[in-house]
């Protein structure tokens, strides 16, 4: 007897019955094709759009993200451009080729499209979504957005349309599966830089992955 | 690891003379239980969330065998392989014979206690293959050849000193005059050095939070990132989950995760949280070429349908340990096996044995704080008592402790010799007590040796209760 076989035996021998019988059956697959829902937060379902933009911002901001608006993707370069100016990084980032389409080169900064490599200083995602609830980014793996940038670099920096923050996780699964894109290899949910607190308890930023997470959010 | 929850009792008497650990214990104590208060605060619908998730638990155990099955389809159809390992040895057999097939000289390591339960450092070393493990905590306690202290802090029983003093002995590589005093110093010692081994590594290992039937993902939180690049780099990931890992579906698992973080770390939720759906796609830069999942059950199918099914609720957030007084003074390592705390002495005597991990189920004060913190509910001290059920049944507990418990039932079944015998005692005592306190007592020296004993006063309660019924009726 295989080991799957001996396992799914007993568990149901425990469990004193054969193979689901077809009616329990239906009902659980029914399920599984219709997630109910757990409680839901008030904290952000109950506001409207505009009050789930500012929440984001603000619980975003609490696990030390910092979040710069600008109005429209145009303005996303320069934006960039002043960030790494400010934080004293040279003008060079590696980017998603989701974002390759921007001018760049107009706002004096040098550009590599690829994944990430090691010594990467500062690299460049697209958000699918942002998580008002929790101040969190949800980026998506893929030939256009690779997943070792939001983890090699020393500073991540993230864009974001306002259009795109939902007040729960669970409705940004949704608009995944409403997206009709087919489940990426990585769904990463990104709250805040990296940070470690084994030593003593005492927290510590940029323990493995970015040291630092900018969020640049375009629109109202 | 070398069980040696037998000697639990001499690995607490040294815990409680360790000035290092008890001072460590101190942040501990100071630290999780204020944090999560401060988390639950914020979400009104806390309790609500637990009542979910204990009946999403429940539901889930029920119908274990169908998640499983749907978890394994959705995982081979994006690429991936399932494994299932009936015991430990299996589980480490299927795991070597990964890292071989990939040639795999060094593989890094997510956090994962699963691999702990089945020792799996120790044999993949063994056999040519060498981990690494990369959560900084866990790092730490391997160079020092530890074993985790606690499910989510490794290295909780250390300070900075001894951090130090571990990075100054085995990273021989660096100026031995470099300075290394101040956490962040350390931190980023272990940063550079740890980007190495994710960088050369062959294979990437991790457990699973969840297992999801519904999307075939496994989902790993981690506030470092060390679990992302523990995947994303080596050609192979490896995760490694023990059975009850599985939730029906994507939203179930956000209600799992609401709780896991705020009972954990008072966290609203952790800085990553990954959900890896088998391997790399056509077109994709990164990601691994291949995608394993090893199912662990080791005994976790024998507890469906009994008494202990309850425990397989649990999601590993430690909050009974960081409530459990008797953790508190002792922490992890006394507990002599991988899990430690409340959940641990439920759930060692079921992986190792009662006649091994006895005494586990006996180191509480039955306080209930475990029970009262728990995100889905488990009866923890409930189930505590049915191991000392087990063990007295198995004839494991002392002699003297049988007689006791004999001689109790005994008189307590015989109302009229137990009011004498009552009567009796509480005179006797009240003639040893001085000024009302009684300061030493023959056969109780393990009470009197550390605290006075308040002599009884005037009549013992079944007389009180029988005059007030008196004066009632009259």
């Amino acid at each position: 007897m295989s080991s799957r076989d001996f396992i799914l035996d007993n568990i149901r021998r425990h469990l004193k019955r054969a193979e689901l019988a077809d009616s329990a059956r239906a009902a659980v697959e029914a399920r599984l094709r219709r997630p109910p829902r757990g409680p839901i937060p008030a904290r952000a379902a109950a506001l409207d759009h505009a009050g789930q933009v500012e929440l984001f911002i603000a619980m975003a901001e609490e696990a030390a993200a910092s979040v710069l608006r600008v109005a429209a993707p145009a303005a996303v370069p320069a934006a960039v451009a002043g960030l790494l100016q400010e934080a004293g990084l040279p003008l060079r980032l590696t980017l998603a080729a989701a974002l390759a389409g921007l001018d760049w080169a107009g706002a004096g900064l040098e550009t590599a499209v690829r994944r990430a490599e090691n010594g990467d200083r500062v690299t460049l995602s697209p958000a699918f979504a942002g998580i008002a609830e929790t101040g969190t980014l949800v980026l998506l793996s893929g030939p256009d957005s690779p997943t070792t940038l939001n983890f090699l670099p020393d500073v991540h920096v993230v864009v974001l349309a306002a259009t795109d923050i939902v007040a729960t996780s669970e409705d940004a699964w949704d608009k995944l599966r409403a997206s009709g894109r087919a489940l990426p290899r990585t769904v990463n949910f990104i709250t805040g830089p990296s940070r470690s607190a084994d030593i003593e308890q005492t927290l510590q930023m940029g323990a493995h992955g970015p040291v630092t997470l900018k969020i640049v959010l375009v629109g109202a | 690891m070398q069980a040696t929850s037998l000697n639990f009792k001499e690995n607490a008497r040294q815990a409680l003379h360790d000035r290092a650990l008890q001072k460590a214990l101190v942040n501990l104590r100071a630290g999780f239980p204020g944090k999560r208060a401060k988390a639950i605060a914020r979400l009104p619908e806390f309790e609500a969330l637990r009542d979910y998730g204990r009946d999403l638990k429940n539901h889930t155990l029920e119908h274990l065998d169908f998640y499983l099955e749907q978890f394994e389809a959705r995982v081979v159809e994006q690429g991936g392989r399932v494994h299932w390992a009936r015991d430990a040895a299996e589980a480490r057999e299927i795991v070597l014979g990964i890292c071989r097939e990939a040639g795999a000289k060094t593989v890094t390591k997510g956090k994962s206690m699963v691999t702990e339960e089945i020792a799996l450092n120790e044999y993949l070393e063994a056999n040519g293959v060498q981990p690494i493990e990369t959560d900084l905590g866990e790092y730490i306690i391997q160079l020092r050849g530890e074993h985790p202290s606690h499910i989510i802090a490794p290295a909780i029983h250390l300070n900075k000193e001894q951090v130090a003093e571990a990075f100054r002995a085995r990273h021989t590589e660096r100026d031995p005059g470099r300075p290394l005093e101040s956490p962040p110093q350390m931190l980023k010692e272990a940063r550079e050095i740890l980007r190495a081994a994710f960088l050369h590594a062959d294979v990437g290992i991790t457990g699973a939070n969840f297992c999801i039937a519904e999307t075939g993902s496994t989902v790993i939180v981690t506030n470092e990132g060390n679990g992302d690049l523990t995947q994303i780099l080596p050609r192979v990931h490896v995760v490694v989950a023990s059975l009850e890992k599985i939730v029906p579906t994507v939203e179930d698992a956000m209600v799992l995760l609401r709780l896991l973080t705020r009972s954990a770390t008072g966290q609203e939720i952790s800085v990553y949280t990954t959900f890896s759906n088998g391997a790399r796609r056509p077109g994709d830069a990164d990601g691994p070429e291949q995608f394993h999942v090893v199912l662990l059950d080791n005994g976790r199918s024998g507890m469906l349908g009994g008494e202990f099914q309850d425990m397989l609720r649990c999601i590993r957030c430690s909050a009974c340990m960081n409530h459990c007084p008797v953790y508190g003074a002792i922490g992890g390592h006394a507990y002599g096996w991988v899990y430690p705390g409340p959940m641990g002495a439920v759930l060692t005597p079921q992986l190792i044995g009662i006649d091994q991990a006895g005494h586990l189920p006996n180191a509480s004060t039955f306080c209930g704080r475990c029970e009262s913190v728990c995100p889905v509910r488990i009866p923890l001290p409930k189930l505590m008592r049915h191991w000392r059920e087990r063990e007295f049944e198995k004839h494991l507990t002392p002699a003297a402790y049988r007689f006791g418990l004999g001689a109790w039932s005994f008189i307590a079944s015989r109302p009229q010799l137990y009011r004498t015998l009552a009567r009796l005692g509480a005179r006797l005592l009240r003639r040893l007590g001085r000024d009302g306190r009684i300061r030493a007592l023959p056969l109780a020296r393990g009470w009197t040796a550390w605290r006075d004993l308040p002599a009884p006063q005037g009549k013992t309660f079944q007389e009180l209760w029988t005059d007030r019924h008196k004066g009632q009726r009259a």
